[in-house]
């Protein structure tokens, strides 16, 4: 139990190490897009949703709020991956014809 | 549950979702390094995008104690909300766009962390009832508190700062209240009540520390609201021993916790000035000083704002949230269509802080069709005003006012703003002479360099355009 805990520190440790380091080289020209698309990748949060809706063996209130969860969450897994697709397909180097 | 989500199971299902989880990983990294450069962004949205169909597909695979009806329910739905969320909101609407999003995946994690109390889960030991609370915490503090910022960039909520006594006292108080029962259903996790309690207090935990905050602080608000939505999806990583989550939780509170640095920076103020200072209220334009009335203000007519642009060879144009409120930024496009035609360089210097979220005006311009190699950073540009003919302020206040360089007495002094009164002329489109937000009076405006239009900035520069096609 304590070096699942201890594994899943260092996970987040190098995890936020590593992060810092990328987005630090994200240039604020792309800041908009990057909020949108770290809002789509925390919609992971989706997986653990799926499963207390998905559950059998849970109760029917358990499973109607991991159902809420799962609705909350695919909408930003859904929403955020087009939208950050949306703003990105605008930047352009050369001023070229319209999406 | 735990053996489902876990590393510790053995069976092949499990060993097949966790493989998933860690291809999942990759392609996420993948992802957010493709973000480093426009040319690499798309496809790196991609990868993440199939990191997450992997995900999702490696957690429904068919096992034993699964059915299917809630899910597919909740994934039709999600989905349909999803589509017109991600397809049809306008690009001037995004920092609203991002604020509600955050409450989404807030109240998302928020109930997954419930789920687990309800079903006894998170009580199996210390550890996992601690991170289940803090889930909980962050997750409905995340919740309302993105409302309550949606609710203050749509304009359904007053813009300025609300405050009441013993605010930050009573905030700060709730906050510590929190994580104090928190710490008590560690040692007492059968105390169903106390978790309520956490969640109910979470709920108005968020709504308290948006209230204090006014319009123009929303970049650094929504950053740090980003950030605490990505703690809570990692603390829930904790909770259910699950590496992508944490994974993801630390790429998006790191993310959101840089950007509201930056933020601040620009603003050259502290995330604790910025939470508690309720900057902009009635008592910070008191604190200004009484308006200076009667100063003689130097307003131009569309016509001569033409010829000064017209006679410029080089023009720097500032964007800020007034042009998104205009959506005027393809009547800048198209002015700047046509000075360029002239042989004119235009550029565009866009402030960190300006709009309401970090890289809106780019967003905007982009969508304009302005190609991305014509925008530039504060610190990229902010040497080339002395050599630059005129600058287009367009709907930009705080961010262009010399009282930051100049006025130590000013609540802005010390941020870091745009030389444009190094520039040989100054054109600045405005509403109207009344101050911005935060009820500062702007010494630009009354430059001797300075022209004021007065006008909707959209209607403005379509009028310029109109003026300079004539003169040909």
């Amino acid at each position: 139990m304590t070096m699942t805990i201890l594994l899943g520190a260092y996970v987040f440790m190098l995890a936020a190490f590593l992060g810092f380091q990328i987005i630090a080289k994200v240039p604020a020209l792309l800041h908009t897009p990057l909020m949108a698309f770290t809002n789509a990748i925390s919609g992971i949060s989706l997986v653990a949703s799926l499963h207390a809706a998905g559950a059998v063996h849970y109760s029917t209130t358990s499973r109607v709020l991991g159902c809420v969860a799962v609705i909350c969450a695919t909408i930003n897994v859904v929403g955020g991956f087009l939208i950050t697709d949306r703003m990105l397909k605008m930047f352009r180097k050369k001023p070229g014809a319209k999406p | 549950m735990m053996a489902l989500l876990s590393s510790g199971g053995e069976t092949g299902g499990v060993r097949f979702v966790h493989v998933a989880y860690l291809v999942a990983s990759f392609l996420f990294l993948l992802g957010l390094r493709g973000l480093t450069h426009p040319d690499s962004a798309r496809r790196g949205t991609l990868f993440a995008a199939m990191g997450m169909l992997v995900a999702v597909v490696g957690t429904i695979w068919p096992h034993e104690g699964m059915s299917y009806g809630y899910i597919v329910a909740g994934l039709a739905i999600g989905t349909v909300i999803g589509i017109p969320m991600g397809l049809k909101i306008p690009m001037t609407k995004m920092p609203e766009r991002i604020a509600l999003s955050h409450s989404f995946g807030g109240l998302a994690v928020a109930l997954v962390g419930v789920v687990e109390y309800l079903q006894g889960n998170a009580q199996s030991d210390k550890f996992h009832m601690g991170a289940t609370g803090f889930e909980v915490l962050l997750g409905a503090l995340t919740f309302t508190g993105s409302i309550m910022a949606f609710g203050k960039l749509q304009g359904i909520l007053p813009g300025k700062p609300s405050t009441f006594p013993f605010q930050n006292f009573i905030t700060v108080g709730a906050l510590v209240v929190a994580v104090a029962a928190i710490v008590y259903m560690i040692f007492v996790p059968t105390a169903a009540p106390v978790f309520y309690g956490v969640f109910g207090l979470a709920l108005i935990l968020g709504v308290l520390l948006v209230l204090p905050i006014g319009g123009a602080d929303m970049p650094v608000v929504i950053c740090l609201l980003n950030s605490y939505a990505g703690l809570a999806a990692a603390a829930s990583g904790f909770v259910f021993d699950n590496n992508v989550l944490i994974i993801c939780g630390a790429l998006d509170g790191g993310s959101g916790f840089i950007l509201a640095l930056l933020m601040s920076k620009a603003m050259n103020r502290s995330f604790a000035n910025v939470l508690f200072g309720a900057f902009g209220s009635d008592s910070a334009a008191a604190a200004a000083g009484p308006a200076k009335t009667g100063v003689a203000v130097n307003e131009a007519t569309v016509e001569e704002a033409a010829e000064v642009l017209k006679a410029s060879s080089s023009v720097i144009v500032i964007p800020g949230y007034g042009m998104a409120v205009a959506q005027a930024q393809h009547a800048v496009r198209d002015l700047a269509g046509i000075l360029e035609k002239n042989g004119t360089r235009v550029r565009y210097a866009i402030h960190p802080v300006a709009g309401r979220m970090p890289g809106h005006m780019n967003v905007l311009l982009a969508e304009a069709n302005v190609p991305y190699d014509q925008l530039f950073d504060l610190d990229q540009i902010n040497d080339d005003f002395a050599s630059t003919d005129a600058v287009l302020v367009v709907g930009a206040n705080d961010v262009v006012n010399p009282a930051a360089k100049n006025s130590p007495g000013s609540p802005i002094y010390g941020m870091p703003v745009f030389n444009c009164d190094q520039a040989k002329a100054v054109l600045v489109l405005k509403r109207s002479m009344n101050p911005g937000f935060a009820g500062i009076e702007n010494e630009l405006f009354i430059h001797p360099k300075t022209m004021m239009v007065f006008g909707d900035a959209k209607q403005t520069l379509s009028k310029i355009v109109g003026a300079l096609k004539e003169g040909h």
